[in-house]
């Protein structure tokens, strides 16, 4: 059985008439112990989950926002190991918020497939999305995560068939990863809101609840996802700016951080 | 699903974002299509001789072998249109990308050989070309840069990572991924994701079946063995592909070893590697016990990168293929060598592979075919090594 901590709260936020804000950092993003500070006030804010990066020397799914984020928690030293510590540390602090994680195909492969998800689980995560593993050689991984009691997150592009949605809604639960539009991450380009059609197509697949990610930077488009049928939205390299803008201000990074969650937390409800 | 095998073995694969699959599908049936269409052959055949200049000579050495019991020609590759292999699968998939509707084409480059032979084939054929290049290869190959941008191509320098072509790659994918219904990503060599590996191997493979007719003509017998050098993989799967089901053929492969094999300065994907995944497919690459890929090196920029095409991987592991590495030194001496006994100046990446077929020559106890893939030829190089020989010459 996988942990429950997605369902538990998608009824909560049902519940409340609300959808979910899940905003992305990278672990280890400036430093260890920064890294540590930033994800606690990203729940302590309001985040309802936390999708975190680990971070990977070729990123070829993200724009440079989050690549300089990659880079500095790299020459920080911080290694997939380190992640896991600091996971640890943030599910002990937090015991009920949901926490995925985004990364790349190598650094699970290094560390040998089973042993990386059993890692993963014993540090209390609920979910793992591997940013270049699509459907098509998602089996293996999938397999594996069922075993550590891990969701395997699978990404529905806007420009997916219903071949690949009906196999997404097959095969993955915990949350599908909607893309909002094409390209790599970045506040660069905007999400495009999607098609009521599309949204359509997932609730006809069955697919876990879909929550949108890449473009989002402000309160109106989290409001605009949800009211569109997303039951929720991811934050990234919005998030990860803030990070970069205040690296040498910590308690104003924070401060800052705090109420950009608190804006875009307070434009999920209905 | 695929309609062709996306692997070889456990190699290759389609490790990239979801977005990306269907125009890896729409390439994957493009190339299918193409290749029941006579209209396409001809077309693509046409271009390779009237524009290209194939097929390419194949010339015995005159000087450069001391054992008598050796014969070694060159597959002159130097001499095609662009002044390298390239333009052989540039070609190809440029008439892949109109025959999909698509008006642009995105490359990365790392010698710059491949960004010329894409920026010659976009100006023929009238797409809109833009080529990343590492900001550190621009810097050590910079005729080519002017040679791209005098055919109409914008050159994109690359500065994250490591600023050579792994990050070239890495940018190239990042664009293709926002783009991929206008543009066609024209990958330079046989790796990357599925369809990739194949179709620049299937439209490389005339290297090797001049090679067989020619030798065929020479000598009335198989070489004993064909030699090419390994960046990524493509002049050499292209000598390869025809001869892999001839048992008596030995397919070498020729790795630059850089500074040497024991130090972190090389590019000996396959000799010293791991397997893991970079750039869409799974393979022998360069990394760290975490999985950080690491910098290649190599006084070669076309075989400066830390991965290998996966068919290359797979004929390794299969022992079907043998292959070794050669120092910058010694590539750099073969390059002098050459010009000297023989009046051509080779490219630095098949110098490497020279210098591990003179050390085979000077090896052989019995009579011995060997025949070299001359890739490409120097000019592109001479700046640079004069930067390194100076006037040692």
């Amino acid at each position: 059985m996988s942990t429950t901590r997605y369902a538990d709260m998608f009824a909560n936020l049902k519940a409340k008439n609300q959808g979910a804000f899940v905003p992305f950092v990278m672990v280890g993003d400036p430093n260890k112990e920064t890294s540590l500070a930033i994800i606690n006030q990203l729940v302590e804010s309001g985040a309802d989950a936390l999708e975190l990066g680990i971070p990977f020397s070729d990123p070829i799914a993200d724009g440079p926002t989050i690549q300089k984020a990659g880079i500095r928690a790299l020459r920080s030293g911080v290694r997939t190991q380190v992640c896991f510590d600091i996971l640890s540390e943030i599910r002990n602090n937090h015991p009920t918020v949901p926490i995925g994680l985004l990364l790349y195909s190598n650094l699970v492969l290094a560390n040998g497939i089973d042993n990386f998800y059993a890692k993963a689980a014993a540090a209390g995560v609920d979910s793992i999305l591997i940013a270049d593993v699509p459907l098509r050689e998602a089996d293996r991984f999938i397999t594996i995560a069922k075993q550590n009691n891990i969701h395997q997150i699978l990404i529905a592009p806007p420009n997916a068939s219903n071949e690949t949605l009906k196999a997404i809604g097959e095969k993955s639960d915990g949350y599908t990863y909607l893309l909002g539009r094409s390209g790599v991450t970045g506040t660069e380009t905007a999400v495009e809101i999607p098609a009521a059609e599309l949204i359509a197509k997932l609730t006809q697949f069955k697919v876990a609840p879909p929550l949108l990610g890449f473009g989002i930077s402000t309160p109106e488009q989290v409001a605009n996802a949800i009211q569109s049928g997303a039951a929720g939205a991811i934050s990234g390299s919005a998030t990860v700016n803030i990070i970069e803008a205040n690296l040498t201000d910590q308690d104003k990074m924070l401060a800052d951080l705090g109420s950009f969650v608190s804006r875009m937390k307070a434009a999920t409800l209905l | 699903m695929n309609k062709l095998d996306s692997k070889f073995g456990d190699f290759g694969g389609m490790y990239v974002p979801e977005l990306l699959v269907p125009a890896l599908d729409q390439l994957e049936q493009a190339f299918l299509d193409a290749k029941e269409d006579p209209s396409f052959q001809k077309e693509f055949m046409g271009l390779l001789k009237d524009y290209a200049g194939r097929p390419t000579a194949m010339t015995l050495t005159r000087n450069i072998v001391s054992n008598p019991l050796v014969k070694l020609y060159l597959k002159r590759e130097d001499l095609l249109h662009g002044g390298a292999h390239k333009t052989n699968q540039v070609l190809g998939q440029a008439l892949l990308t109109k025959r999909m509707g698509k008006t642009e084409v995105i490359a990365e480059t790392g010698a710059g050989q491949h960004g010329v032979a894409t920026a010659l084939a976009c100006a023929l054929l009238g797409l809109k070309a833009r080529i990343y290049m590492g900001a550190k290869d621009i810097e050590r190959q910079s005729p080519n840069v002017f040679r791209m941008r005098l055919m109409g191509a914008e050159v994109i320098p690359v500065n994250s990572g490591s600023g050579t072509l792994k990050d070239a790659v890495n940018e190239a994918m990042r664009d293709w991924s926002a783009n991929y219904d206008k543009a066609h990503y024209l990958l330079g060599t046989a790796a990357g994701p599925h369809p990739f590996p194949t179709i620049v191997r299937e439209y490389h493979r005339m290297i090797g079946e001049e090679t067989r007719a020619q030798i065929m003509e020479k000598e009335g017998r198989l070489p004993d063995a064909v030699v090419a050098c390994v960046g990524g993989g493509s002049n050499a799967i292209g000598m390869f592909a025809d001869f892999i089901d001839e048992p008596s053929v030995r397919l070498i492969g020729v790795e630059p070893a850089g500074k040497g094999i024991h130090t972190k300065e090389h590019g000996a994907t396959i000799v010293t590697g791991t397997k893991g995944v970079l750039h869409g497919a799974y393979t022998y690459i360069m990394q760290d016990k975490d999985g950080q890929i690491e910098e290649s090196y190599s006084v070669s920029a076309g075989l400066d990168y830390p991965a290998v095409g996966p068919q290359h991987a797979f004929l390794a592991e299969t022992g079907r293929a043998e292959y070794y590495a050669i120092t910058d030194e010694e590539a750099l001496n073969a390059f002098q060598l050459l010009a000297k006994k023989e009046g051509i100046i080779p490219a630095l990446e098949p110098a490497h592979a020279l210098a591990h077929a003179l050390n085979m020559a000077d090896e052989a106890t019995e009579e011995t075919i060997i025949v070299l893939n001359l890739s490409g030829r120097g000019d592109k190089d001479l700046e640079h090594v004069v930067k390194i020989l100076g006037d040692k010459l």
